[in-house]
């Protein structure tokens, strides 16, 4: 198959990406400055991330299309204001998870943002969930342009006006150059930010105006240390078909009134959240510099094989390796001490609290 | 001072008497990008000529670090150990990885020169 571009191929070239190919698209890994540089630039002022490969698929329906969607995702669809947005995920009946998610209530319907690499195995299995009932769009007309870090709102709010008005996780409709955006307070860096929906013969001048307001391109490379320092998960490391939403420790996402009520995997999940998980998602920090990436085997000191890390890299805001796994659950209490086995060697390294680097989002605004 | 000898593994090798000291080149840190972790073989260990000698890793990945030739380890670069960073600045100066009491002058006569090297790096870069 033919590696597909984003819109803004010809300005990651402008800009001196080095250009990969991931899930099916070329997309930077990083521009000229590099991944820890790219990094502390969007945790100190703003940077400008394509995230063009994923799926905004749109649903439009009847008043039924709620009711519809809630026998489909385990989120609480009948209490979200119109703009506003849940994490959310898209299970098996075992309570795997064939995607993790942001659901958005749009006019009419329905936004959902799907990982890249999901996207078109998620828009079958909900096309054959909703019988073809309604109205669905996996829109490859528009782009998805996320601009994060605390200089963002400042920013974007010279071109955008009144776009730092929204509240974080709600979007609203915009206008740029006589062209509807829609625009929601979210990301996946740990910073205060917004991603862009925008058709994508715009977005090219769009960034443009970004980047000449002060922010930077940004590649996929620093996007993925700023999410593991942010504690957040990514789909196919840290989630996949085998692991349920309870042992991914994002029961936060699944909102108690769901608890008792049905979807894919609910009667999983429903004996999990009561009777407890056989293994848990924690994070991990080794003691030494030490780099324990995917697929590492974690062991306890009697040197019994406890589990496996997802994730892990050198966080350059902490400045310190960290990692995050799967782990026996009686081995996820806080401080637990571990072994990590890198090129034959254990390391010792700790349970510890995620995020690993936790800054003020807008305050009072967070209900994750 | 002798000359500088380099790998098709990206390293670079300095000889005075028969005393090495070994590197990566630029070309390679810039193929790897921010280098974050560094390991070294261990002081007094024997390294075989193309056998790995150590590792490095960038926020992306990691890569084993050869030996061109054969020998002791006399000294290693505690300095990249404790500031990885310290390897993209000055790969081919200070952040020299470690050095070895030669045990076969003649292993360098395969390796290339620096006109030689920068001719492979363009075209394996490709």
């Amino acid at each position: 198959m033919e590696v597909k571009k984003t819109s803004l191929n010809s300005l990651h070239q402008k800009y001196g990406a080095k250009l990969v190919e991931f899930a099916g698209y070329e997309m930077p890994i990083q521009y000229k400055d590099g991944i820890v540089q790219e990094h502390k630039f969007t945790r100190s002022n703003s940077g400008i991330f394509d995230v063009s490969h994923m799926g905004q698929l749109f649903i439009f329906g009847s008043d039924k299309l709620t009711n519809d969607l809630e026998k489909i995702f385990p989120a609480n669809l009948q209490d979200l204001n119109l703009n506003q947005s849940k994490y959310s995920f898209l299970m098996n009946d075992n309570g795997g998870i064939h995607d993790d998610l942001i659901i958005t209530k749009i006019k009419k319907g329905y936004l959902i943002i799907l990982n890249a690499a999901c996207k078109y195995n998620d828009y079958e299995i909900i096309k054959s969930k909703l019988n073809g009932k309604y109205e669905t769009n996996l829109d490859e007309t528009l782009s998805l342009v996320a601009i994060q870090g605390p200089e963002s709102k400042k920013i974007l709010d010279k071109i955008i006006p009144g776009c730092n008005d929204l509240k974080f996780m709600n979007g609203n409709n915009f206008i740029f150059e006589g062209s509807n955006i829609y625009i929601t307070r979210s990301g996946y860096t740990g910073e205060d930010g917004f991603e862009i929906s925008i058709k994508n013969e715009k977005t090219e001048n769009l960034v443009e105006k970004i980047i000449e307001k002060g922010s930077k391109m940004i590649g996929l490379g620093a996007r993925d240390t700023l999410r593991l320092e942010a504690g957040l998960c990514l789909y196919g490391n840290d989630l996949d078909t085998k692991t349920s939403p309870i042992e991914a420790n994002l029961k936060w996402a699944i909102p108690k009134s769901r608890i008792n009520t049905e979807y894919p995997g609910s009667s999983v999940l429903k004996d999990q959240i009561e009777n407890g998980v056989k293994k848990l998602r924690v994070g991990i920090k080794p003691e030494t510099r030490v780099i324990a990436r995917g697929d590492t085997k974690i062991f306890n000191d009697y040197n019994q094989e406890i589990g496996k890390i997802t994730s892990g890299t050198f966080g350059p805001s902490v400045e310190h390796s960290i990692a995050m796994g799967y782990v026996e659950n009686n081995y996820s209490l806080l401080d637990t001490k571990v072994f990590l086995e890198v090129r034959g060697k254990k390391v010792p390294a700790n349970v510890c609290n995620l995020p690993f680097y936790k800054k003020n989002y807008l305050k009072g605004e967070i209900n994750v | 001072m002798s000359d500088v000898k380099y790998s098709k593994e990206h390293e670079w090798i300095i000889l005075e008497g028969d005393e090495a000291t070994i590197g990566i080149t630029k070309h390679a840190t810039e193929m790897l990008g921010d280098i974050v972790f560094a390991e070294l073989p261990e002081k007094g260990s024997n390294v075989e000529k193309d056998g790995t000698a150590g590792v490095v890793e960038s926020t992306k990945a990691a890569s084993d670090v050869y030996t061109p030739v054969s020998g002791e380890v006399i000294d290693i670069n505690q300095t990249i150990i404790d500031d990885p960073s310290k390897i993209n600045e000055d790969p081919e100066g200070k952040a020299w990885f470690f050095k070895l009491k030669l045990k076969d002058k003649s292993e360098m006569d395969s390796l290339m020169s620096k006109e030689e090297y920068d001719k492979f790096a363009k075209e394996s870069a490709t």
